[in-house]
This record gives C-alpha cells, sequence and structure tokens, in this order.
C-alpha cells in the first residue's frame, strides 16, 4: 500500500508513450490498433488512478511526493539554492481530478474510435488525445508550479492542435479552423503571462516553488490549530462537523488525523526516488519536521512549501526584499494571486479572457468534451483550489480577492448563460453552457466554497462531457442523414448542390424530431441536460446546490458582499442555463424534422452510444458522493460529505460554511427555478413550427427581440475585441515595422546620417591629412574606409578571388605570427 | 603553473585551420565531391574536440581551465612595456559556447549540400574554405583572454561572413554584406581605442591572472584604494555624474557599443534584417545561431568583469534596451510578410532576453541569459534551417506563396511545429528554460524593478503571436503552390540529419537542463559576485 505512489509516473507516461507510438508508427498500424493504443493508454492511466485512490482511502487521506526515475531534477542552480525538481504528488485533490481526467477521458477515447471513424488522419487524432492526457496529468500530479505549468502549455498546446485539426478542409472553413487554432494559443497565452509573473513572484518570496515539501504534513493547519488547541486547553481531536456553523477559525482535524504527533508509522521503506509519505512516513525529514512542529508548535520555513509558508508567514508584518524592490508580504501574496486569477480567465474561459472557447468548437467533437468541457478548462479551477491556503488568507486578511473572483466568476456565468440563450449551433450552446458553468465553479471559490468547486468540476465533467457527447451523435446522425438523403435525391433537384453547400449539420434549426430517430441518444441527452439545469436527482443538482447555499450562507449568515452577489447572480444564471438547455432539447429532440436529413438520422454506432450510456449512468449517481448533511433520506443512506472529507486531507483551509446541513429552502428554491424554466422553455418553443428563416419565438415577439438579437450576437465580444485589441495591434505593428524601423531606422537613420555621415567625415579628413598629419586611430578609420570603398568595388568588378586570397595571405600571416612564439618554446624544449 | 604547453584549447582552435589548409591544396573542380566531406568532417572532428574539452572539464572549479599562455610580444606605449600573448582557456561559459560553436556548424554545412547555390555561384571550395575560417575565428572569439588577439579574432569574423553574404547571398547581396561590414567595423573601432587604454593602464592585455601575471580583472577586483580601479581619484559627484565622466564609463561604453551593434541591441539592429534575409542558409543559420552571440558573451566576458561599477550604473539603461528590444523586435517581426526577416526580427526579440537576464547583474539572470545564447543558436537556427529548405524548394520568401506545407510534408510540419514551440518558449523545450530562469533572475535584480520583468514577460506572449502566425501561414491553409518535382516534398537525408541533432538539443536542455547549468554555475557565479551586496 505505501508503495502504491511509486505507480503516479505511469499516469503520465503510458499516455505518452501511447502518443509517440501513435504517432510514429500510427499509419502502420492501421486505425484498429491505433484505436486500440489510444484507449488502452488511457484505460490503463486509469486503473492506475483508482489504485492510487485506494491509496489515499487506504491510508487515511496520505499524501506522497514521488520523485519519477531517471529525471528527478529539473531547473537545479546550485549556486543559488534554486531547485525545482519533476515532482509528483499523490494527494486526495490530485486524485480526484486523476480520476476525472482519466476516467471521462478514457470514454471519450471509446468514443473517439467510432466518431473518428475513416478519418484520414485517425492515427495522430488519437496521438494527440494521449499526448493532451500526459499534460494534463503532468497539470495534475505536479508538486510545484513550474510543473504544474509544463502541463498548463502543455495542454494548451494539444487544444491548438486538437481545434486545428481540420485545418486541411476545403477553404475558408479550413483556414477558420486554423484561426480558431490560433487564437485559443495566443489568448491563454495572455492567461500564461499572468501565471509566469504569479511564479516568479512565488519564488523569490518563498525560495521554492514546490506546493508542499516532500514529507510536509498535509491538512496541518498548524498555526490555527496550535491557537484552537490552546483556546481549549486540550490536545484532543475534536468532533468533525459539529463546530462548523459558529466561526470561520476553526478546523477539522479529525478526518485523517494528519496531525498527530507520534512516532513514525509502519512499514518503512527506503527506496531512493521512493515515497516520501506525508504522515506516518519513515523518512528522516518528515519526521524532523514532525519533531520540530510537536515540539515547537511551529514548523521551520526552510522546510515549508509555498502554502505551509503562505499560513507561518502571512498576516506577520514581514516585507518581501525582491533587490530591486520591497513589498509587503501580504501584499505580495494578493498580487500572486491576483496573476493568477489571469491565467485562469485564460485556461478556464472567464471574463475577459473567454473568447477563445466558442471559437475552439472546430474541433472535432471528442476534443470538445475532453478539452473544452471536462478537463483542461476547469484547470484553472483546479489551480485556485490547490491554491486555497492563500486566497484562504487574503480574504480573512482584509484583501478583496474573494470578492473580485467572485465578480469575475459569477458575471462570467450570467453572461455565458445569457448568449447561450441566443444560439443556433448545437455546439455553441455547450460551449457557453460551459463558459458559464466554469464561471460557477469559479465563483464558487471566491466566496471560498473550494469543496464545492470541486463538487461541480466533478460533476459538471461527466455531465458535459455526455452533452458534448450526446451532441456529437447528432451531428453525426444528422451529416449521415444528409448523405442519405443526397444519394437518394441526386439527379432530382438541381439546387440540391447549391443547398448541400450552404446546410449545417450543427445548425438546430435544421434539426428537429430527432426523438424517434436517435432514442438512445435522446435520452442520454435528456439526462445530461436535467442534470445541468439542476433539477433533482442528478449530479447537477448536488453540486449545484451546494455552491447555492455556501453562497447563501456566506451572504446571508456572514455577511459577506461577495456571498450576495454570488446567491443573486448563479440564481439567475440558473435559471438561464435550464431555459436554454431545455430550449436547445426541443429544437434538437422535439417536433417534427426540419430537413431532409434529420428526417433520415440513423443513430449512431455502439462505439459511440456504449460512452454515453455510461456517462449517463454517472450523471445520475455521481451527486451522491457528496450528499449534505440531514439531507432527507438520503442522509439515511449515504455518508454525509463523502466528497469533502476526501478532500480536507489536500485542502488546508477547509472552507468556512461548509458543513452545512442540507438547506431545504435554498434547494427548493433552486429546483423549483430550475423546472420553472423549462416549463417556460417547453411553452415557448414546443410545436411552433420553427424554420431557418422565420427566426427563434424569443425574436418574433417585441419585447424579447432585442434581447435575443443581443444574445445571438454574442454581445459583440468578438467585434469589440477586434476593434479594440486586433486592429490597434496590427495597426502598431505595421506602423513600427515600415515607419520607424524600414523608413527611419533603416533607410533614413543608417543610409542618410550614418553613412553619408561618415562619408563626408572621410572627405573631410581626407583632404587635411594629406599633409600628414596622422591621428592612429582616426587614420585607421579612414584608410579602413577607403580599403572597404575597394573592396566594394571589387566585388562589383569581379575581382573578388583576388581580395579573398590577399586577406588569405593576410590570415595566414597573422596564424603564423601568432603560432611562432609558441612554435619557439617547442623547438627549445625539444632541443 | 607553466602554461606555454600545448592545450586542449588550441588544439580545438586550429582544426579548422587544418582542414581549410587541406582544402586549399584541393582542386575546386576534379575534387568536387569530396570539398564538402572534408569541410563537414573537420567540423566533426572539431566537435569531438570540444566535447572531449567538455570531459576534461572540472565544473567544481572557478576560473580558466585547459589554458595556454604564450607571450606573442612587447609593445612599449609610452613608458610602459606591455605584454600581448597567446592566452586561451575556457571557463563554464566559454566552453559552452565553444560547443555551440562546434555544434552548428556541422549542422550548417550538412544543411548547403547539394544547395542550388552552388549551381548558380559556383566556388564550393572556397565557400567551404570561409566556413572554416569562420569557424577557426569564432571559437578563437570565445576562447582567447588576451585583449589583443580578441580583436584580431573578432574582426576576422568579419571577413568570412562578408564573403559568404557578398557572393553566395540573395538578390541584393552586395548592400547586405557592405553594410553588415560597416556597422559591426565602426562599433569594433571604439573598442580598439577601449583595449588601447586599459592595456596602457593596466600593463598587460590578458585579462585573466596567469602564471604569476596579474591580469586586467584582478587588478581592477583586488583594487581598494578610494574611488574605482579605472577612476583612483573619487568623483565629487559621482552619484549624479558617474554616467559620463568617469573613464570606467567611457572604457564600459567602448566596449558596450562594439558588442551592442554586434547582438544586436535595440537600436542598433538595422544592419539584422539585410544581413539575413540576403545571406545564404549557412550564414544565416552561422549568424543567428553564433555571430549574434559574441557579442553577448563579449559583455559578459569582458564589460561586466573590467567594468563592474560602470556595468551598475548602466544596468537600467541597457536593460530598457534589452525590454523595447524584446517587445519592438517582436511587433516588427509578426509584421513581416517575408519568413526570413520575421525570423530575423525574431532574434531582435530574443537576444533582448539576453540582453536582459545579463544586466539583471545576478546569478539567476546571468546563468539563464548564457544558456539562452544556446537556446537561441539552436531555435533560431533551426529556423533558418526551415525557411532555407522551404526556400531550395519554392525559390520564394514571401510567405502568401507557401501554405499548407504541412500536409505535403508532414514529417517536416511536425519538425517545424516543435522548433518554433522552442522558439516560443514552451516549458518542457530549451527555450523557455532560458526565458524563465532571465525573467526570474530580472525581477529579483536589485538594478532593475517590477516593470522590466512584467513588460519583458509580456514578450512571451508576443513570440508566440509571431510565430504562429508564420506557422499557420506557410504550414496550415491552402497548398497554393504545388511543386512540379513530386519526389522534392520528401526531405533529403542531410537535411533530416541536419535536424536530428538540433532535435536532440531542444528536448535535452528542456527536460534535464542541469547538466548546462552545472558546467555554468561556478563560472558564471563567480561574476555574479562581482554585484552581490
Amino acid at each position: 500500500m505505501e508503495n502504491l505512489p511509486l505507480l503516479v509516473p505511469l499516469v503520465i507516461l503510458t499516455p505518452a508513450l501511447g502518443a509517440i507510438v501513435n504517432f510514429f508508427v500510427g499509419a502502420k498500424l492501421g486505425e484498429k490498433w491505433s484505436g486500440y493504443i489510444g484507449c488502452f493508454a488511457s484505460i490503463f492511466a486509469f486503473i492506475i488512478s483508482l489504485l492510487l485512490l485506494t491509496y489515499v482511502t487506504g491510508t487515511d487521506g496520505a499524501a506522497a511526493v514521488v520523485n519519477p526515475p531517471l529525471v528527478d531534477g529539473w531547473l537545479r542552480i546550485e549556486s543559488i539554492g534554486l531547485e525545482i525538481p519533476w515532482q509528483l504528488r499523490v494527494d486526495s485533490l490530485s486524485v480526484t481530478m486523476m480520476l476525472v481526467v482519466t476516467g471521462v477521458g478514457s470514454l471519450i477515447h471509446l468514443y473517439a474510435r467510432g466518431y473518428m471513424h475513416g478519418d484520414k488522419l485517425y492515427p495522430r487524432f488519437f496521438a494527440y488525445l494521449n499526448m493532451f492526457l500526459a499534460f494534463m496529468l503532468t497539470l495534475v500530479t505536479a508538486n510545484n508550479f513550474l510543473m504544474l505549468f509544463v502541463g498548463w502549455e502543455g495542454v494548451g498546446l494539444c487544444s491548438f492542435l486538437l481545434i486545428g485539426f481540420w485545418w486541411d478542409k476545403k477553404m475558408p472553413e479550413g483556414w477558420k479552423n486554423s484561426n480558431a487554432a490560433r487564437k485559443a494559443f495566443i489568448v491563454n497565452r495572455i492567461g500564461d503571462f499572468g501565471l509566469l509573473m504569479a511564479m516568479f513572484l512565488i519564488f523569490w518570496t518563498f525560495g521554492t516553488l514546490d506546493f508542499y515539501k516532500a514529507g510536509e504534513l498535509p491538512n496541518t493547519e498548524a498555526k490555527y490549530l496550535a491557537g484552537w488547541r490552546e483556546h481549549n486547553g486540550l490536545a484532543d481531536h475534536s468532533d468533525d462537523d459539529a463546530k462548523s456553523a459558529d466561526g470561520d477559525k476553526q478546523k477539522d482535524d479529525g478526518h485523517g488525523g494528519s496531525y498527530v504527533c507520534e512516532p513514525a508509522g509502519p512499514a518503512a521503506h527506503d527506496d531512493s526516488h521512493g515515497v516520501e509519505s506525508g504522515y506516518g512516513a519513515p523518512n528522516p525529514l518528515a519526521s524532523d519536521i514532525r519533531a520540530i512542529y510537536c515540539d515547537n508548535h511551529h514548523f521551520d520555513t526552510d522546510y515549508l512549501g509555498v502554502f505551509g509558508q503562505t499560513q507561518e508567514r502571512f498576516g506577520t508584518g514581514e516585507t518581501v526584499d525582491f533587490g530591486g524592490f520591497q513589498m509587503a508580504f501580504d501584499d505580495v501574496i494578493f498580487l500572486i494571486a491576483l496573476f493568477m486569477l489571469l491565467g485562469v480567465t485564460g485556461k478556464s474561459a472567464q471574463i475577459p479572457l473567454f473568447i477563445w472557447l466558442p471559437d475552439a468548437m472546430a474541433g472535432p467533437t471528442p476534443v470538445s468534451a475532453l478539452i473544452h468541457a471536462a478537463t483542461m478548462v476547469t484547470a484553472g479551477v483546479y489551480m485556485m483550489v490547490r491554491a486555497n491556503v492563500m486566497l484562504w488568507e487574503l480574504n480573512h486578511g482584509g484583501y478583496v480577492i474573494g470578492l473580485i473572483i467572485t465578480l469575475v466568476g459569477s458575471g462570467t456565468a450570467l453572461m455565458a448563460g445569457y448568449i447561450a440563450l441566443g444560439q443556433w449551433d448545437i455546439k455553441r450552446v455547450l460551449a457557453y453552457s460551459t463558459i458559464s458553468q466554469l464561471g460557477f465553479m469559479v465563483a464558487a471559490v471566491g466566496i471560498g466554497a473550494y469543496v464545492a468547486a470541486m463538487f461541480h468540476l466533478v460533476t459538471h465533467a461527466v455531465f458535459k462531457a455526455l452533452l458534448f457527447l450526446g451532441s456529437g451523435s447528432v451531428i453525426h446522425g444528422v451529416e449521415h442523414g444528409r448523405h442519405h438523403a443526397r444519394e437518394h435525391s441526386q439527379g432530382q433537384d438541381d439546387d440540391d448542390d447549391h443547398h448541400d453547400q450552404e446546410f449545417d449539420a450543427q445548425d438546430m434549426r435544421n434539426m428537429g424530431g430527432l426523438r424517434r430517430r436517435m432514442p438512445i441518444t435522446y435520452i442520454t441527452y435528456l439526462i445530461g441536460t436535467l442534470a445541468l439545469a439542476g433539477i433533482f436527482p442528478f449530479a447537477g443538482f448536488w453540486s449545484k446546490d451546494e455552491i447555492l447555499a455556501d453562497a447563501w450562507y456566506e451572504g446571508f449568515q456572514l455577511n459577506e458582499l461577495s456571498g450576495f452577489i454570488a446567491f443573486g447572480i448563479l440564481l439567475v444564471a440558473a435559471a438561464f442555463t435550464a431555459f436554454y438547455m431545455w430550449r436547445q432539447i426541443v429544437l434538437v429532440f422535439f417536433d417534427e424534422a426540419r430537413s431532409e436529413a434529420a428526417r433520415q438520422a440513423p443513430e449512431s454506432n455502439g462505439a459511440m452510444l456504449l460512452p454515453l450510456v455510461v456517462l449517463a449512468i454517472f450523471t445520475c449517481v455521481i451527486g451522491l458522493i457528496n450528499v449534505p448533511k440531514a439531507t432527507p433520506i438520503f442522509s439515511n443512506i449515504y455518508e454525509s460529505y463523502e466528497f469533502k472529507h476526501f478532500l480536507e486531507h489536500s485542502l488546508l483551509s477547509v472552507s468556512r460554511g461548509h458543513s452545512l446541513d442540507f438547506n431545504l429552502l435554498i434547494a427548493g428554491i433552486a429546483l423549483a427555478l430550475g423546472i420553472a424554466s423549462i416549463v417556460v422553455a417547453h411553452n415557448v418553443y414546443k410545436g411552433k413550427g420553427l424554420t431557418p428563416d422565420n427566426g427563434d419565438q424569443l425574436e418574433r415577439h417585441a419585447s424579447s427581440r432585442v434581447a435575443f438579437r443581443l444574445a445571438n450576437a454574442r454581445l459583440y465580444w468578438d467585434e469589440i475585441y477586434s476593434k479594440a485589441v486586433e486592429q490597434p495591434f496590427n495597426r502598431l505593428a505595421t506602423f513600427l515595422a515600415d515607419r520607424i524601423d524600414w523608413d527611419f531606422l533603416h533607410n533614413y537613420f543608417h543610409d542618410s546620417i550614418i553613412k553619408r555621415g561618415f562619408d563626408s567625415i572621410a572627405k573631410l579628413l581626407g583632404q587635411p591629412f594629406d599633409l600628414g598629419i596622422i591621428d592612429g586611430a582616426v587614420n585607421g578609420v579612414a584608410w579602413l574606409v577607403q580599403r572597404l570603398a575597394n573592396w566594394m568595388r571589387g566585388m562589383q568588378t569581379g575581382y573578388v578571388r583576388l581580395y579573398a586570397v590577399v586577406i588569405f595571405i593576410g590570415v595566414v600571416a597573422v596564424i603564423l605570427l601568432m603560432l611562432l612564439p609558441f612554435i619557439q618554446t617547442m623547438l627549445q624544449s625539444g632541443s | 603553473m607553466d602554461l606555454t604547453g600545448l592545450s586542449l584549447t588550441t588544439i580545438t582552435l586550429f582544426i579548422p585551420m587544418i582542414g581549410l589548409v587541406i582544402l586549399l591544396f584541393m582542386n575546386g573542380e576534379t575534387q568536387r565531391d569530396n570539398i564538402k566531406w572534408v569541410a563537414f568532417g573537420t567540423s566533426i572532428v572539431a566537435f569531438v574536440a570540444a566535447v572531449l574539452m567538455w570531459v576534461n572539464f572540472d565544473p567544481s572549479v572557478a576560473g580558466l581551465q585547459m589554458a595556454q599562455r604564450n607571450t606573442w610580444a612587447e609593445v612599449s606605449l609610452g613608458e610602459s612595456v606591455i605584454n600581448i600573448s597567446y592566452f586561451v582557456g575556457v571557463d563554464g561559459i566559454s566552453l559552452l559556447l565553444v560547443l555551440l560553436t562546434t555544434f552548428i556548424m556541422p549542422i550548417a554545412i550538412l544543411g548547403s549540400f547539394g544547395s542550388q547555390i552552388f549551381e548558380e555561384r559556383g566556388r564550393e571550395k572556397l565557400y567551404y574554405i570561409f566556413m572554416m575560417l569562420l569557424e577557426w575565428s569564432m571559437i578563437g572569439v570565445f576562447v582567447v583572454h588576451d585583449l589583443i588577439i580578441f580583436y584580431v579574432f573578432w574582426e576576422v569574423t568579419l571577413v568570412p561572413m562578408y564573403f559568404l553574404i557578398g557572393i553566395w547571398g540573395a538578390e541584393e547581396r552586395i548592400y547586405a554584406a557592405v553594410k553588415f561590414f560597416l556597422y559591426t567595423m565602426a562599433g569594433s573601432i571604439l573598442m580598439l581605442i577601449a583595449i588601447l587604454y586599459v592595456g596602457n593602464k593596466s600593463g598587460t592585455f590578458s585579462t585573466y591572472s596567469a602564471a604569476g601575471d596579474v591580469g586586467v580583472i584582478e587588478m581592477v577586483q583586488s583594487y581598494e584604494g578610494e574611488g574605482s580601479y579605472w577612476d583612483p581619484a573619487p568623483d565629487e559627484e559621482e552619484d549624479t555624474g558617474f554616467l559620463l565622466s568617469s573613464v570606467e564609463s567611457f572604457l564600459f561604453l567602448g566596449f558596450l557599443v562594439a558588442f551592442a551593434i554586434k547582438v544586436p541591441i535595440f537600436p542598433f539592429h538595422s544592419w539584422l534584417p539585410d544581413a539575413h534575409v540576403q545571406a545564404p542558409t549557412a550564414g544565416s543559420v552561422i549568424l543567428a545561431g553564433v555571430l549574434l552571440k559574441m557579442g553577448t558573451y563579449g559583455i559578459v566576458r569582458f564589460n561586466l568583469t573590467m567594468f563592474p561599477e560602470a556595468a551598475v550604473a548602466w544596468a537600467p539603461t541597457i536593460a530598457f534596451l534589452g525590454v523595447v528590444g524584446i517587445i519592438y523586435g517582436a511587433w516588427v517581426s509578426y509584421a513581416q510578410d517575408n519568413v526570413k526577416k520575421l525570423v530575423a526580427y525574431s532574434s531582435v526579440s530574443h537576444l533582448g532576453f539576453v540582453v536582459l537576464g545579463i544586466f539583471a547583474l545576478n546569478s539567476q539572470g546571468l546563468q539563464g541569459a548564457t544558456l539562452q545564447m544556446v537556446n537561441h543558436g539552436i531555435s533560431t537556427g533551426g529556423l533558418f534551417l526551415i525557411v532555407g529548405m522551404l526556400y531550395e524548394r519554392w525559390h520564394t520568401k514571401e510567405m502568401a506563396d507557401y501554405g499548407g506545407i504541412w500536409k505535403m510534408m508532414p514529417a517536416f510540419g511536425a519538425i517545424s511545429l516543435v522548433i518554433s514551440l522552442s522558439s516560443m518558449g514552451l516549458p518542457g523545450l530549451n527555450g523557455f528554460i532560458g526565458e524563465f530562469t532571465i525573467l526570474m533572475g530580472s525581477l529579483g535584480s536589485k538594478y532593475l524593478g517590477f516593470a522590466f520583468t512584467l513588460i519583458a514577460t509580456l514578450g512571451v506572449i508576443m513570440a508566440a503571436v509571431y510565430l504562429l502566425k508564420m506557422f499557420q501561414h506557410v504550414f496550415m491553409g491552402e497548398h497554393r503552390n504545388p511543386l512540379s518535382d513530386e519526389t522534392r516534398y520528401k526531405l533529403q537525408w542531410n537535411e533530416i540529419a541536419a535536424f536530428i541533432p538540433i532535435l536532440i538539443m531542444i528536448f535535452w536542455i528542456g527536460i534535464q537542463p542541469i547538466v548546462f547549468f552545472n558546467m555554468l554555475d561556478i563560472s558564471v557565479d563567480s561574476i555574479a559576485a562581482l554585484f552581490a551586496p
């Protein structure tokens, strides 16, 4: 059991290997084996993740730090103590992410075998998918910021490759695809800039980029625990959950018992690059720390990673000296958090950097499901939850970071939800829905509900992957239907070809009635929709409700502004969610088919349906991993807050309002709102005879026309960015290149000022110096100018060889001269 | 210690000369096929010799290793007698750059195998002779520690490059060659004056101490009187007037201008696009790969060690120019429609990072800068190879004429993507390691501030902007100009052979840079120690 974390490098290596094999020999292996390899790599990683899960649960929440073999060091400069290793971390948070990534990832790999069938770049597709998994798993298993950044940019690269996967489609669509890919990469880079800045600040503030040092105890809460114990005059475990309601400074230490001043645990093992377990660890470092801690109730900061140090040093009034400038420690943390937030807005598609995600739908649908819904885009949320210590300290130190994050998150949730109301493209609706749901998670982080954020991340990964795969199945079906239709109508309709060109298999106006054509897709899609809309008892109900309950608690109980904001805005966003999803269900599956393609659309094949069914089942049950306390009926069956207790082992600051009882009022409000939205949407769209020409129901009514058109135009974000950023950027580039660099520096400055000035000085000097007044250096210049002029003339008249020979003779002479003393010494020593 | 014996450094230095002599005695017409092999073989032997030096190198020792010093001449200047000596040797910085030079050279030679330029212009023998001469002089620049000899090598590098551009270059080669020569030469004159002053003042041209003779650096560092070594009487208005009034400042600038033009530091870069665009492929590869590094190397080797106080005083100014170069170079690069020009301007941006790292004046910055010299050599050298191979096939440098090449040449597209990513600093590849260390160093620098790092880091975004523009326009999109000869879509063996070492280094430095940092650590730290409190 203790050695299980040693397997964690395999989680990254297997997909990496799969990628390499598929990349180099995939074409020779053929579609079948290439798909097998891709799926196997992913499933294998999933199995390892499960083993790691048993490790974490089996050891009651231990955290392990693993140095992979062969490449244990990375960036190390000894003289200045810079040490950034390749180092992996296994704790409940990273295992959660691993399971999501490999679990959902495996299903999507299986699905892609069906979806990509027949594509000529099939092996390369699986190579990219596997490569993505490898980078994503690097991101979530990293034990330091720099390694996280490797994964962070690596997934960005894979996203670039996969969004642009069909760049060679017929122009202009192919060009649009590659544009979308480029846009995604560049916008993400803006976020990466923030993360880079955060890392520089972190390094100079903490002297390390490690999250936690090997052997550092997770979930110790040293400072507060010590204070709490002192206050209570005892050194005992407290009952979990019992003390939740009355304040913010108490910590759970009952679970995991990771704070235990006892001799090292069982089963010592000394593997040189082995596991350094969080507690019960045999290595001397860990016991040293424990000794120091148990003696002094205080960590030596040299033994602490970034987050441990944050706890120790925050609020002490310390100043950080960067060399060129000084800054208060607390302010530095605030700055770090702000820069990190910029990174999050890029990767997790928040205002203002979300604009790449809708375009990213240009990629194949499995990519949209895996990368742009379930996993990669949640990396930002994961990072903030990882850095929860910093955010928590800032919130408690009077900084407004929580409020800022809440504003960004809930603003995004509302804005994207609104835009989704007016979209026609089935994937685009889901894209904006993803942005909106990511906004929910970010807002949850903002109000300090880290567990809720992670919970929603997990459930969302499942049901949004389901929805995307479902939409892929729909698109696949409609496209096949279109082929059927074409074959049947060949030669009968002259307009057909022209019509066919404009046919968009993703436009919901071309769908309708698919409920009967694609029953399994329909049912699974319905389940996903209900989950997303937050309808009981599907996954989304539990997670969304938890965010709302936390926001409510934060606002109405603790009187935090961020809580009020989050609660109010997210409630509206949740209503939007239910509305646009039901609109989608009606447009796609209900009524009569509105195109020949939809009329003939076949149900997808088994390879695609199986993942849908599995995901649908998970959508039904995954919410039960974190049932609130005192939930009627459910609490009797399931342990409450299981997921929360699991995560507690890696979240140092367990959020405040987290052990809330099930709040029937809030659950009722959210549920009623969701159902009401569905009913309204149903009445608005069902049986209204929509065609591509007569517009949306909302557009037909004067009262909602403007609102719909705004949503349909996506609030003009793209236009605004184009006008305000892209065009000025391009204009300035042209100006700098043509006017400043070429006309001024290159032509005018060089030719007119330097060259002509040089010539005239040379001429001026040339005349008087004929008289024989010679200064060494200046003469050299004049002489050289003359010589060069000669050379130039020589070049033009073809005497190059002559001059070459002259120079050669000169060079050889120089060499001989240089070697002369050396040869002399050699001769002398010889004789 | 007796340093007069033959050292490995000398052997490495003169291997290209041996190749050159062999080439001289070969017949350019009848032995045409053998010529390139002699050149290639020589460059490989030089590389092996450099690797041997690396094997012999002890990274835990500060100061020069494998040194050799023979008195060459004694010059009477005024009353004093000054020694000029053949003084070679390597520390970590020199060794790394010698390795880079000998690494790039065989690649550049391989890249010119079978080039159409020889069909057009002929003189293949002369071409390889110049390559050998170039390699010799470049290695010389990196290993010599006598100012006069350094100056000789420094100037000699101009000659072969001048001819490489002038004879085998593109349409406007004459203009570019002359401009390149004059521009860099003009800067060097100031350096020569400064060198003469230094020699006169200190009585030696040797920078390092050796065999009992105290070198300039030691004199400067062990000076204990008032003021500095160069300005013994403390300047009354040192705080306000230092920049312009002190001797040290003038000497510093004398060296710096020569180096700044070579780097090139903004705004001294206007020779660069001409030289790069007009030069033949191998010329561009060497120019970007090695020649530009001579400038940054010179700053580290001479400016920082001999004039530390002036370096401190000028650090914010020059680092500012570096930062301007990062953004400006990237921006101008983005606006180019000519692929080769785009890559050329990207050098201005990348070397801006190096300059920023150097003038952070701390260990991180300097180590990052030195490693980034190598990284830039590898990735930009690789980019120029790519451009050269494209040109060999399509005979155009205009981006608009390409498109869709990834589809036609999948392997070439993938390699180009990796090299582009390395150039834009994707973590896990080499470029990132250098940039990250530099930027980190700049934030912790005593002499710079937060704004330097903030703006320079924006350059990371810009790099993606211009490189992706190039990649998208050249490799994605519609394939507009199909080749008439289908077989040309395949990469030649020599092209693949040129790429493989580049790819290996990209991943090696990206994943395990420890080896290289170890090589640099002590050497760089001894320089950085000058600026530590």
